[in-house]
């Protein structure tokens, strides 16, 4: 499943296999065509994604085979004791938590859950939490405040879910209710954006010390095709929105809102799903090992200054 | 989070505009020296028409009390921002011209029936009242000042959401804001929240929800997404009375709908319970 920038790599790609099948196959020697062809992938690879812009990151932010939650759980955890319920009224699948041992340390895990086959996606509503979810999550929040167990919250929604019956049960209570209370939370808090940051849907789970970004997620205040319906009254203007919002991990950087961009592989995390995981481990870890130092207090006035600088409005 | 979507209620048309105001929601032709008395409350349907951020002030806060706060903060333009009309600096520029306002919101303390009171009052006019890095600041030095002095803080929103014009910025003054009014709960200073027509987007699901009480003008329009993208998503039709102040109340989300006219003397009476001992 290529993206369209992606489809000449593809092709080349697809050559080079051929060719080694044909290698082991026959006693024809096709080393020499390989390498010929392994110089111009990388060469092709590197002009393609040299000319990739926010719009294309966009894409690969929602890349099919991109890892998602699951797979970082899977992949950084020897345990995953996932919790259920709000409380309120029930189990909502797009966003999910629980404790969980990530390389040694025990920690709260919460996230959004997008699925992978069609069965889980529309199990977790793709992503799109209702109050249920975000009122979940303030539930294991609060519980790793009480064991005194820090939070890692993964990022990647398209934005919380607008129906008639998240509204009806307060989808923009359970929110605000999570900006308030997160902000007051006596233990560390690390976001990781690695995919979408859709919006109040990712700013709801999305209050830490520390947020980092992986180098192909997006995070935005509304999705490019939103913003270009209503500001350019043409959703086909989805590449010059995204450009002008300014949407990528090292835009959020040079604005003070993300930390550190955790690099991808050429390509994208799918391209290499394991080494991007153990990189958001080894990142998660550093930053782990460092907030676990400072106390409740430090804890909760840095986080409140790091917001507070956001939008300082300074006389020109 | 729009801040401009409008919300399906007719622009006032003005035959006649010298004598006479047509209500914005049921389009009756009301007499203008009417509906300037009656405080912009349309006398036949009860809405009740958006006003700006000074003609509110007036209407709750004592007569020469009020002190102006944060009035040095504007509008900014962190992301450099163009979109097919043209450069956002130019049109933040034209809505300052227009409303005479810098920012989407007027911020200051004064005093209701002699309490001393912070007041962030948003007003509609101002870029469709948007939450922007500027609105977003004025509110959390407000909100600190108030915690310094210990006097209740009241916000009265009027917003279509976040500014997208300010992309990420303006939605981390969700984050922003909310850990101020945090504070203020930690201070057990009080925070009430009027939410009037429209209150939607970001700024529903920031401050505008987390008031100690939360209290809601007549028929405003309240709600976290835009009707037409739920109608798009779930492909049926929503309830008339959805994401009204009424449908609010009564999903327990508002503690009372009060008119305009009894606004001062409600938050008077609240006061008394918030009161410092
Ligand atoms: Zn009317």
């Amino acid at each position: 499943m290529a993206l369209d920038f992606e489809k000449p790599l593809e092709e080349i790609e697809s050559r080079i296999a051929e060719l080694r099948r044909l290698n082991e196959k026959s006693d024809a020697d096709f080393d020499t065509e390989i390498a010929a062809l392994e110089k111009k992938l990388r060469s092709t690879s590197k002009r393609v994604y040299s000319r990739i812009g926010s719009w294309e990151t966009v894409q690969i932010a929602r890349h099919a085979e991109r890892p998602l939650l699951r797979d970082y759980i899977a992949g950084l955890c020897s345990e995953f004791l996932e919790l259920h319920g709000d409380r309120c009224f029930g189990d909502d699948q797009g966003i999910i938590g629980g404790f969980a041992t990530l390389r040694q340390h025990r920690v709260m895990i919460i996230g959004h859950q997008k699925g992978k086959t069609v069965e889980e996606k529309i199990k977790a509503n793709f992503g799109m939490a209702s109050p249920d979810g975000y009122r979940k999550a303030m539930r294991l929040m609060n519980l790793a405040a009480k064991y005194k167990l820090p939070i890692v919250s993964f990022i990647d929604t398209p934005g919380a879910y607008p129906g008639l019956e998240a509204e009806a049960r307060g989808q923009a209570e359970a929110i605000a209710r999570n900006l308030t209370e997160m902000s007051k939370l006596p233990v560390p808090v690390i976001v990781v954006v690695t995919g979408e940051g859709g919006s109040g849907g990712a700013i709801g789970i999305g209050v830490g010390n520390v947020v980092l970004m992986l180098s192909n997620a997006v995070y935005s205040v509304i999705s490019p095709e939103g913003c270009a319906a209503i500001l350019w009254r043409d959703k086909e203007k989805a590449p010059e929105a995204a450009a002008a919002l300014k949407i990528t991990a090292e835009d959020l950087t040079k604005l003070g809102i993300v930390d550190e961009i955790i690099p991808e592989p050429t390509g994208g995390a799918h391209r290499n799903a394991e080494g991007t995981i153990e990189t958001v481990g080894d990142t998660i870890v550093k930053h782990l090992r460092r907030l676990k130092r400072m106390s409740a207090r430090r804890l909760i006035d840095q986080r409140y200054d790091k917001y507070s600088k956001i939008g300082r409005f300074k006389k020109k | 989070m729009a801040w401009f979507r409008k919300s399906g209620r007719k622009r006032v048309e003005t035959a006649d505009s010298d004598l006479w105001t047509i209500c914005p929601s049921c389009s009756a032709h009301i007499y203008k020296q009417e509906w300037e008395d009656g405080l912009k409350v349309c006398p036949k349907c009860n809405y009740h028409a958006r006003i700006g951020c000074t003609e509110r002030r007036d209407l709750i806060i004592d007569k020469g009390t009020w002190r102006e706060y944060a009035a040095h903060v504007t509008t900014s333009d962190p992301l450099d921002f163009s979109d097919a009309k043209g450069p956002y600096k130019e049109k933040a520029a034209a809505a300052k011209a227009k409303t005479g306002l810098k920012e989407s919101v007027l911020t200051g303390d004064g005093k209701i029936g002699g309490i001393p009171v912070s007041m962030a009052i948003m007003d509609f006019r101002f870029l469709g009242g948007s939450l922007s890095g500027g609105c977003g600041e004025k509110i959390t030095l407000t909100a600190e000042h108030a915690g310094r002095h210990r006097w209740p803080f009241i916000i009265f929103s009027a917003s279509g959401g976040a500014r997208m014009h300010e992309g990420i910025v303006s939605l981390m003054q969700m984050a922003k804001t909310c850990a101020a009014i945090a504070r203020l709960n930690d201070l057990g200073v009080p925070f009430i929240s009027v939410l009037t027509d429209p209150t939607t987007g970001g700024v529903s699901a920031s401050y505008a929800m987390m008031g100690d009480i939360n209290i809601a003008e007549p028929r405003a329009l309240i709600g976290f997404a835009g009707r037409r993208v739920i109608e798009q998503t779930i492909k049926q039709k929503l309830p008339d009375d959805f994401q009204t102040a009424e449908y609010l109340l009564e999903h327990g989300f508002v503690d009372h709908i009060v008119s305009r006219k009894d606004m001062k003397e409600f938050l008077h009476r609240v006061l008394q319970y918030g009161k410092r001992r």
